[in-house]
């Protein structure tokens, strides 16, 4: 690693500030990307800010139809919060999916988000869930965050502050873990949301990081039913192809997964 | 550099340490405690897990900056005395070893296991948490048993004090 300045923030706004200070300056937070990624000398920021011992961002809150995730919260928090499991079972269980235990214990939801890897579990749920990713600046929603490969529509020291989430009538994630680094070679959430709006986001899939996947949505808009997507076909045109799957092994585990999302949804 | 003030197995230390300092070597290089291992150095293999305020957590993939003020346990701090804490017991008394250079991580971890899940541990919970420790001798057989053996006598002792 080279040599960098740590900075503990004090506060969200003493975060900003520190940050603007810097000439190359990072956020860090569960820091289990932004760590390796020093290591491999990969990323050289001249400052990293840490967001994680702010208690302004940690935290869920659950009131009327909206799970709230504050932005430094762990994943391990995530999968064991009573209030999630209840509100939307497929988030709790995506939490208890991602990395080990060791790494569900540092990492964090924002960190995930803002970091955008295209084989990262949270992207797939906020996006099919129609979620709400607010900064210190605004709220952007879920269909305008992702703006391909590790790119976000924040702006450089914008911070991640929460994620609201509506609560959706049914919801499932299922995923094919890689088996040495544990992230998606292909997962996909599906959502019903209250208002019977279908909504489906596939990750580890796309060249261009988490996607929405129209056919299995017009399918089960149809009838919400892993049956239901037995004669879909997915394109693997744009999908990724590397040593651990072709484009169309993918294009295969998109439908796969989304059937076993939608059996196990609730 | 920084001066970074911790708890570590109860001591309260105070260390001067580059910024760029990973948790693993603040231990490790500054304070002699060699039991944590670094083996991969990618945060896959779990020869460095320690626990931070009562967690297991990488400490290749912490900065030693954000452990201050933190309270740390490493595997020299298991044992009271000459009396092996019941999971260091237990990988002992099954065979949960080889070469030993994954057990001061297995054991931090298996502790965390523990705590977690308390008597409803079962094998395939065992197996399924154990999976960012990485073993390559044992085949995990006798670790596993050595976890749930533990598990037991970790009960017992609870109920005892």
């Amino acid at each position: 690693m080279y040599e960098t300045n740590y900075h503990r923030a004090s506060s969200v706004a003493d975060a900003a500030a520190t940050f603007a200070k810097g000439s190359e300056s990072k956020f860090l937070a569960g820091g289990q990307t932004l760590l390796p990624v020093m290591k491999q000398r990969l990323a050289s920021p001249s400052d990293v800010v840490d967001l994680s011992k702010l208690q302004e961002l940690i935290g869920i809150d659950v009131s009327g139809d909206t799970v709230t995730i504050k932005a430094a919260t762990a994943h391990y928090d995530v999968s064991q919060s009573d209030a999630v499991r209840k509100a939307i079972p497929a988030l709790a269980h995506l939490a208890s999916m991602i990395g080990d235990p060791a790494v569900r214990y540092r990492g964090t939801i924002g960190g995930s988000l803002a970091n955008n890897d295209p084989a990262a579990d949270y992207p797939a749920a906020v996006l099919a869930l129609g979620a709400t990713v607010k900064t210190n600046k605004r709220s952007i929603s879920a269909d305008d965050f992702f703006k391909g490969l590790f790119t976000t529509a924040l702006e450089d020291g914008e911070i991640i502050t929460a994620v609201s989430f509506p609560v959706p009538a049914k919801a499932g994630y299922a995923k094919m873990r890689h088996p040495a680094s544990r992230f998606a070679l292909t997962g996909v959430f599906v959502a019903q949301t209250k208002s019977g709006d279908i909504r489906v986001a596939a990750t580890g899939a796309s060249q261009s990081g988490v996607m929405r996947v129209p056919a299995i949505e017009q399918a089960l808009k149809a009838n919400w039913s892993a049956g239901a997507l037995d004669n879909v076909t997915i394109s693997a045109s744009g999908l990724l192809a590397d040593i651990h799957g072709t484009a169309d092994y993918r294009a295969n585990l998109v439908k796969v997964m989304g059937q076993r999302a939608v059996a196990g949804a609730g | 550099m920084s001066t970074v003030k911790l708890t570590v197995n109860g001591r309260a230390v105070s260390v001067d340490v580059e910024d760029r300092t990973l948790l693993v070597h603040l231990l490790r290089e500054n304070l002699n405690l060699t039991g944590t291992h670094v083996g991969c150095d990618t945060s896959q293999c779990g020869a460095c897990v320690v626990h931070v305020d009562g967690r297991a957590v990488k400490s290749c993939t912490m900065l030693a900056g954000q452990a201050a003020g933190s309270n740390v346990t490493t595997i020299e701090g298991l044992a009271k005395g000459d009396e092996l804490h019941p999971m260091q017991a237990a990988f002992r008394d099954n065979h949960g070893l080889q070469c030993g250079y994954c057990t001061p991580g297995m054991i931090m971890s298996a502790v965390d296991i523990v705590h977690r899940h308390g008597g409803k541990l079962d094998e395939e919970t065992v197996r399924h948490e154990l999976e960012g420790n990485i073993c390559r001798c044992t085949g995990y057989h006798n670790i596993v048993k050595a976890v749930l053996d533990a598990a037991g006598r970790m009960q017992v002792s609870q109920a005892a004090e």
